[in-house]
């Protein structure tokens, strides 16, 4: 580990906590519905949309309401999708000539981008034509994003208000957020990237003649936008196969550091957009500061790890720390960094592979994955999920102050501890299950390229990665397979909705109740003690189901690799 | 049931029923209610048959011991609940005994002639006669007579108590007995309905039902076990990835020590003491739901008379007017009380005599004048001399004309000036001269104003009820230190100002005795009805405290946060535990698979077979070694939330983190010494 490694990491943690307030405040201002500035320009395109299809945007919705328009609305874009995948050889924009998609390839990407997981069982630029890369994902780029920050206003609403039997229009939500958040902040984020010198261009493939006179065709495309959004809704499907490690995806050391800080930028924010809307910016602050030592813990190992290197190859003669699969441009402190904050956050883009990273240096990202993404989290996942903990624990530790339960206000009671309960279940019963049925499975045991513990490693990331709507891959494992592309499509959808529904379920419960005011005797969730409560419920009920996968995966695999045993 | 009951936990009178009563709740029928001790219970179950037709590496010995471990673990819950209602039906025989056999004397039409009915035969509405010596037959209202009543059987306490047609002392009991004189009682409870019923009923835990907090709890719990169970059930698939297979005894084994076992077994246990410590209290709560709601109360309406004062006004001052002499006050004042026998008369002669030395016997031709409800004025006629002393404005009234003086205008300020300072003024005329009036100072408690401060720190609001007259309140409210006052509070007064702070969010908890408090406390989330109140008002309280003291709303509010906090604390401990059983079984299991894995065996633990004994031994054993905890409740101290958690998630968050790794390695050490595994 060096100290410009470390000065990497922790200056890229201070600069995202001094734009926490400002992006928590526009985000407020969308939550709030108010007016900003950029309604001068915007404003009558908001309103025209809204008279096109008929929206009332002052119109309140139930929780079940705000839920089944949410729910049409996905379903729709999936079926959409799917259609245009399966569709691919027949429409026009496919100047390759590439074919139509396998039904369970095309199912498994319809439920992929859907779902804000990106999750890609196929080698984007060799499978996609570019019609369905626009038409057919990018537009989950920005919607499922915007699904995302709409659902953590839902609920931001179920703490805020009292005795109210309504959490918001999704509608309204998803406009405002499209509109005034995510198209902008791309604008200038693409205009960024292109004068760093990522094409963004229509035309397909340009031939060069490379410095020793061969003949190389490298494909290029409208990769800026696609960067952008890549990265500010989390999304993490890249242009290129090889992601954010591909020179024309992230060309010099200051685009990988804005795209770290892109993937976290939103999910800060609204730590601040929460406090505020409960009317106490000191509990935004807790959860982020929860957050953020579950963050550094993190990035601390897999530096560490990865810094220290594999003693077998120590052994072989190559000294120093682990280079395999990293872009020498980018050293490890910065794939080290990229990886913790890809999979905290469930962006999934990757500069480097996670599968040649050391034992515990690639544990750590998939931990933080079955953590459920409440690191940071996708946007707005993040938060929502992180909240799910904060109900929990309240209610664990809530009573030994000698009271019932209550989070900002509001009396946690057997409603929100069931359905809390109940989304935080899906996550080892949807990662653990599968991966178990397929370490039983022939079909299952056909994906994995390594034998031994990681091999066992790949199956359970890939689990992990679909279920928590990360997206990214530890490689290693042949996915674009039927039974990879149903299961994995099948866990990325349960793995969203399932636990989406009895979240917004809590946040109706939680807006019908009356506001219980502060005082002394109330539990405090601000401060130190709340925030090492939070951290420690998360590790232990969050974290420590999956210690048994862990120890015959990562865990076995990092033991025989000190004792100089490979498979 | 005596008041100073306080037996220890563990006699054998209590131990040996409990033991039995633990195999009766073995019944699946009545184990289901708690499904983390039901899951336990059918692993043990299929542990047993497997133990017969299994087929593993495991010797039959290390297995018979898992499954005897197991069975434990179940009775040791199935004992603490036992135990703990143990307790409480030792207190419902003795309630018993008072019910047997009560025979009505039942009127017949208006009387005079009655018949004898049993008791059980009773209907609504009926008069029955209660004579010297009688056991009052049921529940009812005084409708005629008066009599001294002790209620022993009931608060324990054996002074009798004045029962009385109409007013606020018309509930009697069924089971108490009439030492004087008789009345007649109108039946306002069916028969097996009454407040004995209730309480049998109550303190035996009969109609036991999960309170809101039980039930989330129980959520909760049923919640975490899913999670282990699917954790626990998906690892045979990871493990035949490695290329073995772990014997399901040892999955069993990971999936109980997983489980929160230890809160599920204790949970209704604390909620069966916490009503009993209640009881012991000498209060009744009517259902578990006021116990918890108490805990919660964030106001707190306290009766100033009996709450903050102590109920007697003590005269301190005496202030002549009109040119009288304070001496010759004095005596009028030592004559007018001569005979008063109140607390407030008696003071008034002690005052007399300490500051003016004056001594005086009664005179023989004395004629006493009595306090009456009409004249509100009391006094003695010596001869010609007529002394009388009362409030300020029905003397005046007893001597028409008197108020215009010039001394009943100085008497007006002094009486103004003695309010202002918080005492109630008295006063005293001679043959119709205003001589002055009497401070008598309402005397605030001692140490009241630190349980107001504690209070205060716990973040309850304190609000003094007080029928005086707002200068008089203020200056009482501001020596005893509560946050705020309703002077010359009317019911309507005190309804309405509980509903403004339950508009607020805010719980709140009251005291009352009189029909008229009945419905405030209907309305209060926490009603503590004075049992020596109407009927009305203990039907509409959700308490009823027998003593009727009604500082101990007081201590309800600690019961009941000491309820909800010895709830979360083992909860935290139960949870907390699971780190170390973790690092038990984890490499126990897997080591044959990945011999590396050896280093996850932090403990030192000696072969895999004891690391999974141990751990389920310490899983067994930990219940009963917090039976006491939980029956007694975790220490409470009042004081903010903030320190309170951080002293509780000290002791059981960290403590529920390290005691396993201790004692677990403990038992290691023993099962290896003892060659048990």
């Amino acid at each position: 580990m060096t100290f410009a490694g470390w000065a990497l990491i922790l200056g890229f943690v201070a600069i995202l906590i001094a734009l926490t307030k400002p992006v928590g405040l526009w985000l407020f201002a969308l939550y709030e519905g108010r007016r900003t500035p950029l309604h001068i320009v915007l404003g009558p395109v908001e309103r025209s949309f809204y008279r096109l299809s008929g929206i009332d945007p002052q119109a309140e919705q139930s929780w079940r309401r705000y839920a089944l328009h949410m729910l049409l609305f996905n379903a729709m874009l999936m079926a959409f999708t799917y259609a245009v995948l399966r569709l691919q050889g027949v429409l026009p924009g496919n100047p390759q000539g590439l074919p139509g998609l396998s039904p369970h390839l095309a199912f498994n990407t319809a439920i992929s981008f859907t779902t804000n997981t990106n999750w890609q069982s196929y080698g984007g630029e060799s499978t996609m034509s570019n019609l369905s890369q626009m038409l057919g994902l990018t537009i989950h780029n920005f919607l499922s994003a915007a699904t995302g920050i709409a659902l953590a206003f839902a609920l931001f609403r179920g703490f805020a208000r009292r005795q109210a039997q309504t959490i918001g229009n999704f509608w309204a939500d998803m406009t405002r957020v499209t509109l005034y958040l995510l198209l902008p902040l791309c604008v200038a984020y693409t205009l960024f990237l292109i004068a760093s010198g990522v094409p963004q261009t229509m035309a397909g493939v340009v031939d060069v003649t490379t410095l020793e006179g061969a003949k190389q065709s490298l494909l290029l495309g409208p990769v800026a936008s696609q960067e952008a959004i890549k990265m500010i809704g989390t999304n993490g499907g890249g242009f290129f196969n090889a992601n954010s490690a591909h020179p024309f995806e992230n060309p010099t050391a200051l685009t990988n550091l804005v795209q770290m800080l892109s993937i976290f930028l939103i999910g800060f924010g609204l730590t601040w957009t929460f406090g505020k809307a409960v009317g106490n910016t000191r509990q935004g602050w807790a959860i982020l500061a929860a957050m953020t030592v579950l963050f550094l813990a993190g990035v601390t190992v897999t530096y560490w790890q990865e810094a220290a290197g594999n003693p077998i190859l120590h052994a072989l003669g190559t000294a120093g720390g682990n280079m395999e699969g990293k872009e020498v441009r980018f050293g490890i402190a910065a794939s080290a960094l990229f990886s913790v904050v890809t999979t905290a956050a469930s962006c999934g883009a990757v500069n480097a592979m996670h599968d040649s990273f050391t034992a515990l240096g690639g544990m750590i990202p998939l931990f933080n994955m079955q953590l459920g993404e409440v690191v940071i989290g996708g946007v707005g996942a993040g938060i929502y999920g992180f909240l799910l903990f904060a109900i929990l624990t309240v209610f664990v530790a809530g009573l030994m102050v000698g009271r019932t339960p209550e989070y900002v206000g509001k009396k946690i009671e057997s409603r929100e501890v069931k359905l809390a309960v109940l989304a935080i279940a899906v996550l080892p019963l949807m990662i653990l299950g599968f991966a178990s049925l397929s370490s039983v499975l022939e079909q299952g045991l056909a994906g994995p390229l390594n034998k031994g513990p990681h091999g066992f490693s790949e199956i359970l990331y890939a689990f992990t990665s679909a279920v928590a709507n990360n997206g990214s891959a530890f490689a290693g494992l042949t996915a674009n397979t039927p039974y990879y592309n149903w299961l994995l499509g099948v866990a990325m959808w349960v793995g969203r909705f399932f636990i989406i529904v009895p979240m917004l379920a809590i946040a109706g419960s939680l807006a019908a109740k009356r506001y219980t005011p502060e005082s002394a005797g109330s539990f405090p969730t601000t401060g130190a003690l709340w925030v090492g409560l939070l951290v420690g419920i998360i590790l232990i009920v969050g974290g420590l189901t999956f210690l048994p996968s862990l120890a015959l995966g990562p865990i076995a695999d990092h033991l025989a690799m000190i004792r100089g045993q490979s498979f | 049931m005596a008041k100073t009951q306080s037996k220890s936990l563990f006699t054998a009178d209590l131990v040996v029923p409990a033991i039995k009563a633990s195999f009766v709740k073995l019944n699946p029928a009545e184990l289901i209610r708690n499904p983390v001790m039901f899951v336990t219970a059918a692993v043990a179950a299929l542990m047993t048959i497997l133990l017969v037709v299994g087929q593993d590496d495991l010797t039959t010995g290390f297995k018979l011991q898992l499954v005897v471990w197991l069975w434990l673990t179940v009775l040791f819950g199935t004992f603490a609940e036992a135990l703990a209602e143990g307790r409480g039906k030792a207190q419902a025989a003795s309630l018993r005994a008072a019910k047997a056999e009560l025979i009505a004397k039942r009127l017949i039409g208006d009387g005079p002639h009655h018949d004898s009915v049993p008791a059980s035969q009773l209907k609504i509405g009926d008069i029955v006669l209660v004579e010297t010596g009688d056991l009052i037959p049921s529940d009812g209202e005084v409708v005629a007579g008066v009599a001294s009543v002790n209620e022993a059987a009931i608060t324990g306490e054996s002074a009798p108590v004045i029962r009385e047609a109409g007013g606020d002392r018309s509930a009697v009991t069924a089971g108490t007995r009439v030492i004087s004189d008789e009345i007649r009682v109108k039946v306002t409870v069916e028969p097996g309905k009454g407040f004995l019923d209730r309480m049998i009923a109550l303190v035996e835990g009969a109609e036991r039902q999960k309170t809101p907090n039980e039930v989330a709890l129980t959520l909760l719990l049923v919640g975490l076990t899913i999670i282990f169970l699917i954790a626990v059930a998906t690892v045979p698939g990871f493990a035949s990835y490695a290329g073995g297979s772990i014997p399901v005894a040892v999955l069993a084994a990971l999936l109980i020590t997983l489980i929160p076992t230890t809160i599920a077994a204790l949970l209704s246990a604390i909620g069966i003491a916490g009503m009993d410590r209640l009881v012991r209290f000498n209060v009744l709560a009517k259902s578990g739901r006021a116990v918890e709601a108490a805990g919660d109360v964030d106001v707190l309406l306290l009766d100033k008379t009996g709450t903050i004062t102590i109920g007697d006004r003590q005269a301190s001052e005496f202030r002549a007017v009109g040119g009288a002499s304070e001496a010759e006050l004095a005596e009028a004042a030592l004559l007018a009380s001569l005979a008063d026998e109140t607390p407030e008369g008696r003071s008034i002669v002690v005052l007399a005599k300490d500051r003016f030395a004056l001594q005086r016997t009664m005179p023989a031709d004395a004629e006493v004048i009595p306090f009456t409800a009409q004249t509100r004025v009391s006094g003695i006629r010596i001869g010609d001399a007529l002394i009388q002393k009362g409030a300020v404005d029905s003397i005046l009234r007893a001597h028409p004309g008197s108020g215009e003086t010039a001394a009943a205008t100085e008497l007006r300020r002094v009486t103004d000036e003695i309010a202002r300072a918080g005492g109630t003024p008295l006063a005293v005329a001679h043959n119709g001269r205003l001589l002055g009036a009497i401070f008598l100072k309402d005397v605030v408690k001692a140490g009241i104003r630190e349980r107001f401060g504690e209070l205060r720190a716990m973040g309850i609001r304190t609000v003094m009820i007080t029928g005086d007259n707002p200068l008089t309140a203020a200056a009482i409210a501001a020596e005893a230190g509560v946050d705020d006052f309703l002077a010359q509070a009317t019911p309507e007064d005190k309804l309405a100002l509980i509903r403004k702070e339950q508009q607020g969010g805010k719980l709140v908890a009251m005291c009352g005795d009189g029909t008229n408090d009945a419905p405030a406390l209907a309305q209060a989330d926490v009603g503590v009805a004075m049992n020596t109140g109407t009927q009305a008002a203990r039907e509409a309280g959700n308490m009823v405290d027998l003593d009727s003291d009604p500082t101990k709303l007081i201590e309800v509010v600690g019961l009941g946060k000491q309820l909800l906090m010895t709830r979360g604390a083992l909860t935290t401990f139960s949870v907390a535990n699971d780190v170390a059983k973790y690092f038990a079984i984890i490499p126990a299991m897997f080591v044959a698979l990945y011999p590396g894995l050896g280093v996850l065996n932090v403990m030192g633990l000696a072969t895999p077979e004891s690391a999974i004994l141990s751990a389920i031994i310490f899983n067994a054993l930990i219940i009963p070694l917090l039976v006491p905890l939980a029956l007694k409740g975790v220490a409470y101290r009042p004081m903010a939330a903030g320190p309170l958690l951080a002293r509780n998630l000290a002791v059981y968050g960290l403590g529920g983190l390290i005691a396993p790794f201790i004692g677990i390695k403990i038992i290691d050490l023993l099962v290896g010494g003892l060659g048990l595994a």
